[in-house]
């Protein structure tokens, strides 16, 4: 249980200095604005604001009060006004709206915008076209990655997947390579670079630019961190579109992890860190509750041991460890909180059902079953954005389009938002016109023909073969299991997925790790379409240490969930490696489906 | 063997001099020094000559002259005077050669007699002419002082950032000082003047009166005064022959002769040797040299960097001695060898006679990818020359595409330089670029050129999503992007339309670009909303209550909830909703409503699409066990056993699964086999599964 690191687990670079530069920089920032002032923080960036900097340094910079970002009039009388925002353009326009508003009112006051992570031109020009360029002065907080864990660092940029891979907006890529030049700046060059798909392929070559340009800055140093994997989310929506059954997974599943905090009815606002939740973060949800309640029970053991204690030792007791055990205490009853609240949520039938559907998706088996699921899912009409998923899922794994006059059942906007999962390769067309019954016919016929043989032998007969499970079958995704997968001694990746599964993208990064180079690989790089978007780079580097090429570090573009998380920490203990994960955000298969989303405004 | 002291001459009781040259000067001057203006440049810079300066007292066909020599008198530059007359000359730190004239504008010249540029000094000095003027050096670079006709001071104290102060006037100054100097303390540039036997210190704001500690009585009159260069140290020369020398600040003396000469002198400078201690004004006058030393300390500054001189040397175009220096010293290449071959580059593209290939193939051999060249600064220069062709050519070399955007730009390239700044992948960039565009480009060549460019396309979109959704509009219509138009308006119907004409309008336009999108299921389901948005209105005016922007399953829900059953049947026939998704939503609702006579009604209305299984479950969520119960009994075998144990009913159900001898159901009826009650049960279901076992 808990699976412990190797005694030889190379040490892991020390981010928490990524946290002072952030602070420290933006300090310097209000500073620049002396004396009181008022600050306008926008909702996003409140979070990430948190861990960097709390209230009490952000008073002692003589911020007076604190305001949400939102539409609304600022009743703020202080006469410096301060607003820490994303460079979005509706923020300019509010922005603008209260600095006009105080033009109207002929009060004259001071005006400072921060940017974080940075500043973008049109940000500048909607300010300048709403007349008030001259009366604000801007500056960038270049705050880009927030160290969430010892190995997790993350961009908190969830519209990195929406702007870019719908909407084709590379805006965010430059800030990508800022954080990247700024990691290796502090922790040295990377000898080995490995990467797939189009964003990667792009901030690669912009880093190494980048790196070239300023030639001299990493020349000389000592690597820290051999290796760095890029990937692109839509290399692998699959197991981004999962339900989780990993703690940390399921939790934000069901609460949502909101930088590192999760806001749960039971839980409250929480951290999720801590002794008790690093042991049981990465376990299969079936072995959290064991263990939860024989840590209650050791618990209880290590409380009773006050019974039978002279003066002296009970004094002992309440000096040292009453505190740590108090604390253990408040912990585990949160966690089993949690996990009571999960289990009514998601041990009912309903979520075995459906996690069953999953697997039959994943393996490609019972298809009929399957759609027949789904099918019901959307005729409850329960929740929209868990039928898209699961059409997705469906679409994908089956490469045809399941496509049902779900629109209008759910409102205009809906036809959006299929529109938009399709541009983005979420839902996958067959052919125009393939409905989900015309799939489901073509099915069931071929499920009923019992000389066709194995399920999965009649499909590939079907006019378009699924690249999904041509992947799935090069790469071995679904584990032959003999007997019952035991889910508390893993085997392979797969624990994540109740060992049903390993998932696509962590499969690709041992793979490659494996063999240092995409080769052999080419065939699955084509049925992923990245052929042009496969690199790998190697600079000779005598001076990286055996302990840094076992360090690696891994950015998911787009995004990347709790469950590849888990996967990649349990293959780096089975192999001595230690990932390092960079993300533009945690993500999961709701907060994918609710970028892909069109909603009323 | 020479005797070392031989050339050495006592200078009074305990001091010798010699006189050597240290070199001997090249020029070959053909006027006396005292008829041209001159000026020499500080760390034995060039000096500068004008020749015949008074033209206005000769004829006017003898034009001055100005002569540049290097400091050991080599020609560097000679042009012929033709602008107005000069009253002084003076070098700036930039070895740039400051000709004031006498209507105060101030003419710049380069160390090779290469116009740089030229400033005024203001209306004040142009109405009353200059007088005198002065050119000195200050920490932020060089300053112009100025008396005018009307014995006034207008100075500036950097010419590279040319800001004019005209200073206060002196109270009772009725003509010209008889000496006057600027100075430099505190950062903040003064003058200090002499009128009869008064000192005046000028500075922005006031005029103060001076008088220096320790002066020697009996003074009517200043004749000289000189400043040392640092501007620690002032020297004065009084008509009595009495020189005073001390700190500039006049807080202190450091010594005071007598020479008993009691003529003007013609200068008077401060000179010390490098490191050396001793402080020393030499005063000169027709036929005369005097030194004045004292023993003071002084603090010889290393003014002149290493980064000075080699721009010293490149800007005498001594470029390959300037690289040999830089790899003596063996200086990162960036700040040396770089940086000289940039500047030789620079000079290069100006020489006209070579042609744009050569210039061009000549700088990329010498530079090849020198780190820290900036191909873009030189075609830059080469642009700034009138060479666009060759700072194409230039530009080229420039390895980092998002260089090259702004020269293009200035260029009037924009297609080219729209796709050099997607290629640099700075998104800013290309924003700025398309603004360039869309005002060079008339509408539809801007479209078309966004067109070709799918990453600009996207990048100006999502603007216009936010600033512009008229011209996305235009976008798609130029595109003949349908489905893409269609998207539009369905947003536009919801987020842009209040009324209900307008939505329903916006809707139809949606459809019909939906219908030549061809994407007839879009299409249709954009008719059926708009039907639906039609529908809801009415509604709303018949029943009242809230219905507009309900989905169709929402609408259902609330007919049924609000008792309309016809209404709703006639609605979910009208929309075609599914048989099954009905079910499922009547049943929802009805148990919502707790209406279970309805419920019953409705589950023997026919049989049930989905099953009777829904029924139990959702009686169950309703905690309606009773109900839930009469339920159980209709549903199909196949789904008996989950049934029976949804209604808590674990001994049935494990009865059933016996019955079909089903091993995943008998799994499922053990795993709820937890109450003390279920001990029987499932020992009932091991029994039978090990008498399965033995057939």
């Amino acid at each position: 249980m808990a699976f412990p690191h190797r005694p030889d687990a190379p040490e892991l670079p020390d981010f928490s200095m990524l946290k002072r530069l952030a602070r420290d920089q933006l300090i310097y920032l209000l500073e620049q604005l002396p004396g009181k002032k008022d600050l306008f923080i926008e909702a996003d960036l409140m979070s990430p604001l948190d861990r960097i900097a709390n209230v009490s340094i952000l008073k002692q910079h003589e911020v007076d009060k604190l305001y949400k970002v939102e539409n609304k009039p600022a009743l703020s009388s202080s006469e410096q006004l301060c607003f820490l925002v994303r460079p979005r353009i509706k923020n300019m326009r509010y922005i603008a709206s209260l600095v006009n508003a105080d033009k109207l009112a002929g009060r004259t006051r001071k005006y400072k915008v921060i940017f974080s992570p940075q500043k973008f031109y049109a940000c500048e020009m909607v300010l300048e076209e709403e007349g008030i360029y001259g009366d604000v002065s801007c500056d960038e907080w270049a705050f880009s990655l927030l160290p969430l864990d010892v190995d997790l660092l993350s961009m908190e940029l969830p519209e990195f997947f929406r702007d870019y891979f719908l909407e084709g907006d590379q805006c965010w890529i430059n800030t990508v390579v800022q954080a990247l030049h700024l990691l290796s700046t502090l922790y040295g060059p990377f000898p080995n670079c490995y990467g797939i798909g189009r964003c990667a392929k792009m901030a690669y070559e912009l880093w190494r630019n980048l790196e070239e340009e300023e030639d001299g800055e990493t020349k000389g140093r000592r690597p820290e961190i051999g290796h760095i994997f890029l990937l692109d989310r839509d290399v692998d929506f699959v197991t981004a579109l999962c339900s989780q059954v990993v703690y940390e997974g399921l939790v934000d599943d069901t609460f949502r992890i909101k930088c590192g905090k999760c806001h749960g009815p039971l839980l409250g606002t929480s951290h999720m860190a801590g002794l008790v939740f690093n042991e049981i973060r990465n376990e299969h949800f079936s072995n959290v509750f064991g263990f939860l309640s024989q840590k209650a029970r050791n618990l209880q053991a290590q409380y009773d041991r006050r019974r039978g204690m002279d003066i002296k030792q009970m004094k002992n007791f309440v000096s040292q460890e009453l505190k740590g055990l108090k604390q253990e205490h408040r912990l585990l009853s949160l966690h089993i909180g949690a996990c009571e609240s999960i289990m009514k949520k998601k041990t009912k039938q309903d979520f075995q059902e459906l996690i069953k559907t999953e697997h039959a998706l994943l393996e490609g088996f019972n298809i009929r079953e399957s759609t027949s699921y789904i099918e019901e899912h959307i005729d409850r009409q329960v929740s929209p954005i868990e039928s898209l998923r699961l059409m997705c899922l469906l679409s994908i794994t089956e490469n045809g389009d399941a496509r049902c006059s779900l629109d209008t059942h759910y409102g205009p906007e809906h036809l959006l938002t299929f529109s938009n999962l399709r541009r983005a390769g979420l839902l996958t067309e067959q052919a125009p016109g393939d409905t989900l019954t015309a799939v489901e016919s073509k099915v069931s016929k071929l499920v009923t023909d019992k000389a066709a043989g194995k399920i999965t032998d009649a499909f590939s007969s079907l006019a378009k073969r699924s690249n999904f499970r041509a992947i799935s079958k090069k790469l071995n995704l679904i584990p032959r299991v003999d007997g019952e997968y035991d889910l508390k001694v893993p085997r392979d990746m797969a624990y994540v997925f109740s060992g049903a599964y390993v998932p696509l993208s962590c499969r690709i990064i041992e793979q490659v790790l494996e063999r240092r180079s995409w080769q052999g690989l080419d065939e699955v790089v084509r049925l992923l379409n990245c052929s042009d978007f496969a690199f790998t780079d190697m600079t000779k580097e005598d001076k990286a240490s055996s302990e840094s090429l076992r360090l690696i570090l891994v950015v998911f573009l787009g995004g990347c969930t709790f469950s590849e998380i888990s996967a990649l920490r349990f293959l780096g203990r089975e192999k001595g490696y230690r990932f390092i994960f960079l993300t533009t955000a945690v993500t999961n298969s709701a907060r994918l489906m609710e970028a892909m989303s069109e909603v009323k405004a | 063997m020479d005797c070392y002291t031989a050339n050495w001459n006592p200078l009074g009781d305990s001091a010798f001099y010699r006189k050597y040259e240290l070199y001997s000067m090249d020029w070959d001057l053909k006027e006396e020094l005292r008829d041209c203006l001159v000026a020499a440049a500080p760390y034995g810079g060039p000096i500068a000559l004008l020749r015949n300066p008074w033209r206005k007292e000769k004829a006017a066909s003898v034009r001055p002259v100005l002569d540049i020599y290097s400091a050991s008198g080599i020609p560097l530059a000679s042009l012929l005077w033709k602008s107005g007359p000069v009253v002084s000359l003076g070098w700036s730190a930039e070895e740039e050669l400051l000709c004031v004239q006498e209507d105060g504008a101030v003419l710049v010249y380069g160390l090779h007699g290469d116009f740089r540029r030229h400033f005024s000094m203001g209306n004040e000095v142009l109405q009353n002419r200059v007088l005198d003027a002065r050119i000195f050096h200050t920490e932020f670079g060089s300053g112009v002082a100025i008396l005018t006709g009307a014995h006034r001071f207008t100075l500036s104290a950097n010419v590279g950032d040319l800001k004019l102060r005209r200073m206060p006037e002196v109270p009772g100054l009725q003509s010209a000082p008889s000496c006057w100097t600027a100075l430099c303390q505190d950062r903040v540039a003064h003058i200090l003047l002499a009128v009869g036997p008064d000192l005046y210190l000028l500075d922005h704001a006031a005029c103060s009166a001076v008088t220096p500690p320790g002066l020697a009585p009996g003074v009517s009159s200043f004749l000289q005064m000189a400043v040392s260069f640092t501007y620690r140290h002032l020297a004065l020369f009084t008509d009595t022959g009495y020189i005073w020398m001390g700190t500039a600040s006049l807080k202190e003396k450091l010594c005071e002769f007598n020479c008993n000469i009691r003529a003007p002198p013609k200068q008077m400078v401060w000179c010390s040797r490098p490191r050396s201690k001793e402080r020393a004004v030499v005063v000169a006058w027709e036929r005369r040299l005097m030194v004045v030393g004292d023993a003071s300390e002084s603090i010889q500054y290393k003014q002149l960097t290493i980064q000075v001189l080699l721009d010293r040397l490149v800007l005498r175009r001594l470029y390959p001695l300037a690289i040999q220096i830089c790899e003596y010293l063996r200086l990162p290449e960036v700040q040396g060898v770089s940086r000289i071959l940039a500047h030789w580059a620079c000079y290069k593209v100006q020489q006209k006679d070579v042609s744009d290939e050569d210039v061009a193939r000549a700088i990329n051999q010498k530079l090849g990818d020198t780190p820290g060249v900036s191909y873009s600064d030189i075609a830059a220069r080469a642009y700034g020359c009138g060479r666009t062709e060759l700072a194409i050519k230039l530009l080229e070399y420039e390895p980092r595409s998002g260089e090259q955007v702004p020269l293009l730009l200035k260029m009037k390239r924009s297609k080219l330089a729209l796709s050099k700044a997607i290629e640099s992948g700075d998104t800013d960039l290309v924003f700025t670029v398309l603004l360039h565009l869309k005002n060079e480009l008339n509408r539809g060549d801007f479209f078309m050129t966004l067109r070709n460019q799918p990453m600009a396309l996207s990048l100006y979109r999502q603007f216009c999503k936010h600033q512009e959704l008229e011209t996305l509009k235009d976008l798609y219509n130029q595109d003949d992007n349908h489905q893409e138009l269609g998207s539009f308006h369905i947003r536009a119907s919801y987020a842009a339309e209040e009324r209900i004409e307008g939505r329903v309008a916006a809707l139809q336009t949606a459809a019909d670009a939906f219908y030549k999108a061809k994407n007839e299921f879009a299409a249709k389901a954009t008719e059926d909303q708009m039907r639906l948005l039609r529908l809801q209105r009415r509604l709303e005016d018949e029943l009242g209550g809230q219905f507009l922007d309900l989905s169709l399953h929402d609408t259902v829900t609330t007919l049924i909830l609000g008792g309309h059953n016809k209404r709703a049947e006639q609605l979910a026939r009208d929309f075609r909703i599914p048989d099954k998704r009905l079910w499922w939503l009547k049943l929802t609702a009805l148990a919502d409503l707790e209406d279970w006579e309805e419920l019953e009604k409705f589950s023997k209305s026919k049989k049930s699409p989905i099953g009777y299984l829904p029924f139990v479950e959702i009686c169950m969520k309703q905690h309606n066990k009773y109900e839930a119960k009469k339920y159980a009994s209709r549903v199909g075998p196949e789904q008996k056993v989950k049934a029976l144990l949804l209604v808590g009913d674990v001994a049935q159900a494990a009865d059933v699964a016996i019955e079909h001898r089903n091993e995943a159901e008998l799994s499922l009826v053990l795993s709820h086999c937890t109450g003390a009650t279920d001990g029987a049960t499932a020992d009932k279901i091991q029994r039978a599964r090990a008498q399965a076992q033995k057939k």
